[in-house]
């Protein structure tokens, strides 16, 4: 399966915008970045476990909280960071 | 000599003849970048838009950078489900204790690390402490920015003898390496409480510990400038000898790297609504000589009209001879002094707001 990468993130995969990983959970799926890319997932995800306020993380055009969520070899992540501030 | 800039957008090397070369971390929060000069090493606080807060290291004076391999960060699972929103304080090496990096959060956590700042470990003695919530107001939020843990001071004597800042909640300090503290802010005001006296829940902004006379601490506080002399545990508005148009307001406080007599502030107006400018718009730093007793005000090359905030992380002295003393604004500015104070130039403009300013040396 695929994961979309946001700009902010793309210090860590070489300046991919997609990643290929192995299906599994959402957790399964960012421990697998985080081996790959390491410190790709406490950007993203706090140390409790949470996704940060203002990360999305999307699979297909659904939008999840949940790192259990179950995710398809077909299935597409993106990953999307609001871009707020001045 | 130059300049680590840290700035709400980037990081910034300042030298005598102005801004030197291109951002490193262009469009990130930098909190905070301070060298270590026995280890050579640069350490970064960085936060970037909506992604987690970090921190990175550089061995090589900013040419290449690692990012931290465990970056500070509370107990997964903790009672009180805290995550670090910010790393918003570094305490380089001090003394015999070579590698041993604290850093401070937002929320009020205190982290350590003992090798250069690559992996970094909750102090639990400070984060699980029974009284943290009390002393912390947890989960009030009680500054604009947020929370924060800042100021921690080792004893270049004993490192297991540490002191610390909240804003808001106070000073602190512990002589057994952080597994347990006691408030320490007997004499400073604490005007917005109903009890003007309370043992804890102060507001210091900036807590400076003297490297070559440990047993004096000076501190800015939102009431006040102060100096301690242990083993006294009594504070000593200093500032009340500050001149009365004045006031005795501010964030940083800089102490002589030589001189244990010898500070500098820069003072806020603290007035009606805080507007936390130079006071009446003219912009001046202010040195005492003889540990708070008199003051002097320095603002010879400093505009003669200016509303200048400068944050509490944002003021450092240099070790030169006479002593070099810089400031950044929150408007973008660099003012540096050679000469302790007497005169001042612009020696960078045109940056971000500036948080923290801090020596870039040669090497021990």
């Amino acid at each position: 399966m695929r994961v979309r990468i946001p700009t902010p993130l793309r210090s860590y995969t070489g300046q991919a915008a997609a990643v290929e990983a192995a299906p599994g959970t959402l957790a399964d799926i960012f421990a697998e970045l985080d081996r790959r890319f390491p410190g790709l997932r406490f950007r993203v995800i706090d140390e409790q476990g949470r996704i940060r306020q203002h990360m999305k993380v999307f699979i297909g055009d659904r939008l999840t909280a949940d790192l259990a969520t179950p995710v398809a070899d077909a299935d597409e992540v993106t990953i999307m960071q609001a871009l707020s501030g001045g | 000599m130059s300049l680590l800039v840290g700035t709400r957008k980037g990081l910034f090397v300042v030298g005598n003849d102005g801004l030197d070369g291109e951002p490193w971390f262009l469009g990130h929060v930098i909190h905070h970048a301070v060298w270590d000069r026995g280890a050579d090493r640069i350490v970064v606080a960085a936060r970037t838009g909506h992604l987690g807060p970090t921190v990175f290291h550089s061995d090589d004076r900013g040419a290449t950078w690692n990012e931290a391999a465990a970056p500070p960060a509370f107990r997964t699972g903790e009672r009180l489900g805290r995550s670090l929103r910010a790393c918003f304080w570094l305490t380089p090496p001090v003394g015999a204790a070579p590698g041993v990096w604290y850093a401070g959060g937002s929320p009020q956590g205190l982290f350590r690390s003992d090798d250069g700042g690559d992996t970094w470990a909750p102090v639990d003695g400070w984060n699980d402490h029974p009284d943290w919530e009390t002393w912390c107001e947890w989960p009030e939020e009680n500054t604009p920015d947020g929370s924060m843990l800042h100021s921690v001071n080792v004893d270049p004597r004993d490192p297991q003898h540490l002191y610390l800042g909240l804003s808001g909640g106070g000073v602190f300090e512990s002589t057994d390496g952080g597994a347990d503290w006691r408030p320490l802010n007997r004499g400073c005001a604490a005007d917005f409480f109903p009890d003007p006296a309370p043992e804890f829940g102060h507001d210091p902004h900036c807590v400076r510990l003297h490297p070559l006379a440990p047993d004096r601490l000076y501190q800015q506080n939102h009431c006040g400038i102060y100096r301690l002399d242990r083993p006294g545990d009594t504070w000593t508005r200093i500032g009340d000898n500050m001149p009365r148009d004045i006031g005795d307001i501010g964030f940083p406080i800089e102490l002589h790297p030589r001189d244990p007599d010898t500070v500098w502030v820069f003072p806020m107006d603290g007035t009606d609504v805080w507007p936390r400018t130079s006071p009446g718009g003219r912009p001046a730093v202010y040195r005492s000589d003889d540990a708070g007793a008199t003051w002097q005000r320095l603002d010879r090359g400093l505009p003669q009209r200016g509303w200048i905030t400068v944050k509490r992380q944002a003021m450092t002295v240099d070790d030169g001879d006479p002593v070099g003393v810089h400031f950044g604004t929150t408007g973008g500015e660099v003012w540096s002094s050679p000469d302790a104070g007497a005169s001042w130039t612009c020696v960078a403009s045109h940056l971000p707001e500036i948080y923290s300013i801090e020596v870039l040396g040669e090497p021990a």
